[in-house]
């Protein structure tokens, strides 16, 4: 999803002529392809199992004392902190990890790990907590009941329960008290083909820790790099099979 | 109901007792577009299931186009105080509330949802 040599061109745009020539050169009739181009959807069409977005946090790059992703975040979903930081939403929190026999210290935020098999998922009572078909897994906050059994089984601590009433809320990121939320991938930017929060705010602070994009797709800037270095998933044991892979830990 | 006994005689002659002189109806302030998306009558009857399936489709499908957006509601119904501020669609007498206090139905919309414009109207939701 980085700019790269193409940073004139809106990616949108980009990504439009591109699929249009692709279109040509391979379509026989209209709506037929031989191949499915790993494009971004367009806003009208469902996520598709085509794509599964993912992240890359390269530790080595993270910066500690950073808190630039958070902020980002904070601002991006209107999350505003209380005098009672214990109820505080953290949808990402920065991580300081010192290897007590090396004295070798990292940085590194958390979030939602977008698990491929996610606990929250499969002890969700009403289906509330899902796992959208290109792999971002969320709350329907319409059907959540606020019983935070997702909270306990996240091997990450990745969730958040609304203890208070709000107001103010973001108009593309709707928040009420009695329901849990965590991170959504940015969902409704990703949608529109643009990066997540952190990921912009991390790229503009000049660090570019963060690399978001399609795991699916191994053209994609995120499947190459995934290729060339040494990646972990937290708690990998587990088998969730996270979407965010850390470099460096 | 007072204001019946003076319109008695037009009732008695066309057998109709006008609704405004049953119930007053709500008031609200004028909506800021040139039209609604849908007919008002078909809108009165039917704008939560319209809601309940783009909202549907928004959450779980990530299809983020289409007409009928609570935000898209908001952008056209909200109206502004004397000092220029917005004021919530679903406070006391604007939009929402006129018709909700009216048939008694409370609204859960805007424990979660924005009930004002927000600047950024691009995003949509």
């Amino acid at each position: 999803m980085a700019a790269g040599d193409t940073s004139t061109l809106p990616r949108r745009e980009l990504l439009g002529r591109a699929s249009a020539l692709a279109g040509l050169v391979v379509s026989f009739a209209p709506g037929m392809r031989l191949i499915d181009l790993a494009a971004a959807k367009p806003d009208g069409e469902a996520a598709s199992a085509e794509v599964r977005w993912g992240m890359l946090v390269d530790t080595t790059r993270c910066v500690s004392g950073c808190d630039a992703c958070v902020n980002a975040c904070a601002t991006e979903h209107g999350l505003e902190m209380t005098d009672r930081p214990e109820i505080d939403a953290q949808w990402i929190r920065k991580v300081d990890l010192i290897d007590e026999d090396s004295g070798k210290e990292i940085s590194l935020p958390v979030m939602c790990q977008h698990c491929e098999d996610a606990p929250c998922v499969a002890v969700c009572p009403t289906g509330a907590s899902f796992r959208r078909e290109d792999g971002i897994v969320l709350v329907n906050q319409h059907t959540c009941i606020g019983c935070r059994y997702c909270m306990m089984a996240c091997p990450y601590k990745a969730r958040s329960f609304i203890h208070i009433n709000l107001t103010g809320q973001r108009t593309h990121s709707p928040r009420g008290k009695g329901t849990v939320e965590s991170c959504t991938f940015c969902v409704h930017r990703v949608d529109r083909d643009r990066e997540p929060a952190c990921v912009e705010a991390c790229t503009a602070a000049g660090h570019q820790a963060l690399l978001f994009g399609d795991l699916s797709d191994n053209e994609g800037e995120l499947a190459q790099r995934l290729g060339e270095v040494q990646t972990q998933q937290l708690r990998s044991d587990l088998g969730t099979n996270p979407g965010v892979h850390y470099h460096g830990l | 109901m007072g204001s019946v006994w003076r319109l008695l005689p037009l009732i008695m002659l066309t057998g109709v007792l006008p609704w405004s002189v049953i119930a007053d109806e709500p008031i609200f302030p004028r909506a800021r577009g040139e039209r609604c998306v849908e007919p008002v009558g078909v809108m009165r009857r039917a704008h939560f299931e319209f809601l309940n399936h783009q909202g549907q489709q928004t959450v779980e499908r990530g299809i983020r186009i289409g007409r009928h957006s609570l935000a898209g509601c908001v952008g056209c119904h909200a109206a502004r105080d004397q000092n220029a501020d917005w004021v919530p669609v679903s406070a006391p007498g604007q939009f929402c509330d006129s018709c909700h206090s009216y048939a008694a139905v409370r609204i859960d919309c805007f424990s979660c949802h924005r009930a004002v414009p927000e600047a950024d109207r691009a995003m949509g939701n």
